[in-house]
Parts: C-alpha cells; structure tokens; sequence
C-alpha cells in the first residue's frame, strides 16, 4: 500500500460531503417518518381492541429479531412491488435503493420507535386519560392534547439516542451500492486504493459527531429532569 | 413462491441451497458464540472497572464504551479488516499468512467481540448500580477485600439482575453477524444473498432466512428465560415472571 497520503481526503470532499448530505437527510427523514409511524404502532399496542394490538405487537416482535441488514434488502425488492400495488401502476416503478431505504428505515425504526412511545405513553399516570375523557375529550384529542406531548417530552433523550443508532445504522446501505458517506468513502477507497486512510477518516468523522451529539442528549437530559 | 427451490442443487457445489444456507447459519452461530465468550469477559471487566473508586480505571472504561458505541459496526468492520493491516506491519505479516476464510472469521469474531463488549459493559455497570449501597458496605464491614465483595456480593445478584437486557444484546450480537458480510466472511445473509442472486428466486431466499432469524431469536429467549428460573435467588428477585416485552 506503500506511504499513506491523507491528502487524498482533501482532494475527494465535496464527493464525500455529498454522501453525508444523503446520510443526514436520510437520518432525519427516517428519524421524523419513524416516530410518528412508532407512535401509531404504540397506540395500537396499547389498544383495548386485541386484533390490532396482537398484529401491531407481531410487526414490532418480527422486525426486532431480523437484522437490518436483511430488512434492508426485503424492501429493496419489495419496494417497487409495494409502490405497483399502491399506485395501480401497470409494471413495478423503478426505484433505486438511495430511494427505497427511505421506505425500510422508516418501518424498521418504527418498530425501535414504538417501544420507546411505548414506554412513554405508560408513563403517564392513567388519571391523566380518565380526566381527559371526564371533561369531554374523546380518544384521538387526549391523545393529541394530553398524553402525547408529555410521553415526548419523557422519552426525548431516549428518541435522539435512536436517532443517534438510527444515524449510524445508515451506514448500512452502502452494502447495497448506495452512496451514502460510508458508500463516497468506499468508492474513492477503492478507486485509488486509499483504504486505509479513506476508513480512519470515516471512522473518526463518525465518532466526533456521534460523541458530540450523545454529549448533548445527556446535556439535554439533565435540563430536562430538573424541571420535573 | 416455491419453497422446493432450497431442495435444488447448488450449480458450483455439492448440496442442495437448504444446506448452503444451513453452512452460514453455522457460520454465523460460531461466530457470534466467540464474540460472545470476548465480549462477555470483557464486558465484565470493563463493566467492574467503571463502578470502582479508581478514577483511572473509571476513566478508561467509560472511554472505550464511548469509542466503541460511537462508531457505526460496519466501519469497525472496515477498521479492523483494512485498515489495521496497512498501519500495523506485524499485523500485515500475519494476515497474509492466512487465508481469506480464516481472516475474515478471526476478523468477525474480534469486531463484534469487542463492539459487543462496549455494550455489556454498561449492562453489568447499571446492574452493579442497582444494588443498595449498603450491599458493598456490608461486605467491606465484615472484612471482605474489594474483589472479594465483587466476587461473593455485587456480582452474583447483579448479573442476576441483567439477564433480561443481556438475553437482547445475545440476540443483538447474532443479528450483527449478519455485517459481517461486508468483509466477505460466509455466514448466513451472504448465503441469502447469493442463493438470491445465482437463481433469481430472492423472495424465497429471503424468507427462508427471515424464518431462521426469527426462529433463533425465539429460541434465545427461551433458553436465557429458562436460565433465568432456574437460577433465580428464592424470595430475592421475581425469577422469569413478569417483564418480557
């Protein structure tokens, strides 16, 4: 491999700050997607009608035990099928894994999501949903009005440390040819054969900001149980 | 959807796709076993390390928790498999000695090893905290030396206590198996994938080894709900009953 030459960074970022603007768009795409479909899934878990939270309770239970690697390919193949079906399109669309791993993060992390809103929802004292009910609000209003926001407001640190997996676990589509950072790292590594250089700086661009972030959630976490 | 496909042969090799799939399952769980025996030993010291009064022995555990969970597993992976090889000479000597199969499985085990380790170790740590304060006081008044009070003390109801977040990072650890694809090694997703590729019929690939997953992921719980019973302290902590999801 000869002398390492970190140069080769310098000369290749606009291509690599290309992959993590998809990384971060992703993230955030599926981070906002997944908990509001988590807090759906929550809400049918605790629902009194059993068909529902049986079926929601399966769908939590099969994604958690698949890695996501698996799950990231199912919907790669499914995708197009899912979208034919939706649309009422005559052929399946043609769409690109960059596209598809939209969809699979967004149901993936629901599933993370829902036991997080889960808990959280169980937080709240059940006093809470029987005033709802007893100054006249029906099911969805309290949920909007009263519980929800307090379940946020208790399971914030704990929704921002899955955004914070749910940023690193992105990193996973590479393996599917996308160019996600890890994927503009990979390409020009074996293009000009820099893989050293090329994965020691991903590796510690990777951990700066995760560190950084997690330093903030506790930060944020100590602001936040003060008040209480 | 034809499951009759995994009973058809494999066109380079002998054996039928159900049995390709079988030889990455056992990839897979000899993988993640040795992982798991590095992680756990590790896991335990760095767990006792970070509940100790030594500030150093605090300060190092906390920073490889750190390092290890800030790093997505994948680019751990590319760490350990190119990049230490091309910063350590001796480390290069001794991988070009092997070959490919062996080093991508020494290289599997080690990385998830030590990912997994970073894991536990908060597991062990947070089950030590839970104890009473007055447990690790007891045991330094009745003349127990530190190790000692970790040994007959804190330890045994602590890890007690964990079993149920140490039976997800088991499963946790055999689902990140499946990252080890990246490097090439042969367990059961790259198996999935190439049963996927070399006859087209993905769906039936990819579900048989859905089925897998979810079969081992069950069975893990079992067997640590199991283990948890039986060795439950008597009116000390609710064995197995309750919890689970």
């Amino acid at each position: 491999m000869g002398e390492l030459d970190f140069s080769i960074i310098g000369r290749t970022l606009p291509y690599l700050w290309k992959g993590l603007q998809y990384t971060l768009q992703l993230t955030v795409v599926a981070a906002i997607g997944g908990i509001i479909w988590g807090t759906l899934l929550a809400m049918a878990r605790l629902s009194s009608y059993k068909v529902l939270s049986l079926a929601a309770a399966g769908y939590v239970n099969l994604m958690r035990s698949v890695p996501l690697l698996l799950v990231i390919f199912w919907f790669y193949f499914l995708s197009p099928v899912l979208l034919q079906w939706a649309t009422g399109a005559d052929r399946p669309p043609q769409i690109g894994a960059d596209r598809s791993a939209y969809i699979t993060f967004i149901l993936f992390e629901g599933a993370y999501f829902c036991e997080i809103m889960r808990a959280g929802i169980q937080s709240i004292p059940r006093g809470q949903i029987g005033a709802a009910y007893a100054v006249g609000l029906d099911y969805w209003r309290s949920m909007q009005l009263i519980i929800l926001p307090q379940a946020f407001r208790n399971m914030l640190p704990v929704l921002l440390t899955q955004t914070i997996i749910l940023f690193q676990d992105v990193s996973l589509v590479s393996l599917l040819n996308v160019t996600d950072f890890v994927g503009a790292a990979g390409k020009v590594a074996q293009r000009d054969s820099r893989l050293v250089e090329m994965y020691l700086f991903v590796a510690i661009t990777y951990f700066v900001m995760c560190f950084g972030l997690s330093l903030g959630v506790k930060a944020l976490q100590k602001r936040i149980a003060i008040v209480r | 959807m034809n499951p009759a496909i995994l009973l058809e042969q494999v066109p380079d090799g002998d054996g039928t796709w159900l049995m390709s799939l079988a030889s990455g399952l056992q990839y897979t769980l000899v993988v993640a076993a040795f992982a798991w025996i590095i992680a756990f030993v590790l896991g335990s010291i760095l767990g006792v390390m970070r509940t100790t009064e030594n500030k150093w022995a605090v300060r190092l555990g906390n920073a490889y928790v750190e390092l290890f969970r800030n790093i997505p597993l994948i680019v751990q992976f590319f760490v350990w498999y190119f990049v230490l090889p091309g910063l350590v000479p001796a480390v290069k000597a001794w991988v070009v000695s092997l070959d490919p199969t062996t080093h991508q499985f020494v290289t599997a085990i080690v990385c998830l090893g030590l990912f997994t380790a970073a894991r536990i170790s908060e597991q062990v740590r947070s089950g030590i905290q839970a104890l009473p304060r007055g447990q690790r006081m007891a045991g330094y008044a009745m003349g127990l030396t530190q190790a000692q009070t970790y040994q007959y003390v804190l330890l045994p109801v602590a890890y007690r206590i964990v079993i149920p977040p140490m039976t997800s990072e088991l499963m946790n650890l055999i689902k990140n198996t499946a990252v080890a694809f990246s490097i090439g090694l042969v367990e059961l997703f790259f198996r999935t994938r190439e049963m996927g590729e070399l006859t087209f019929r993905y769906f039936e690939a990819f579900a048989a080894a859905t089925l897998t997953y979810v079969i081992i992921a069950m069975l893990a719980n079992r067997i640590m709900a199991f283990i948890e019973r039986r060795i439950a302290i008597p009116g000390f902590i609710s064995g197995g009953v309750g919890g689970g999801h």
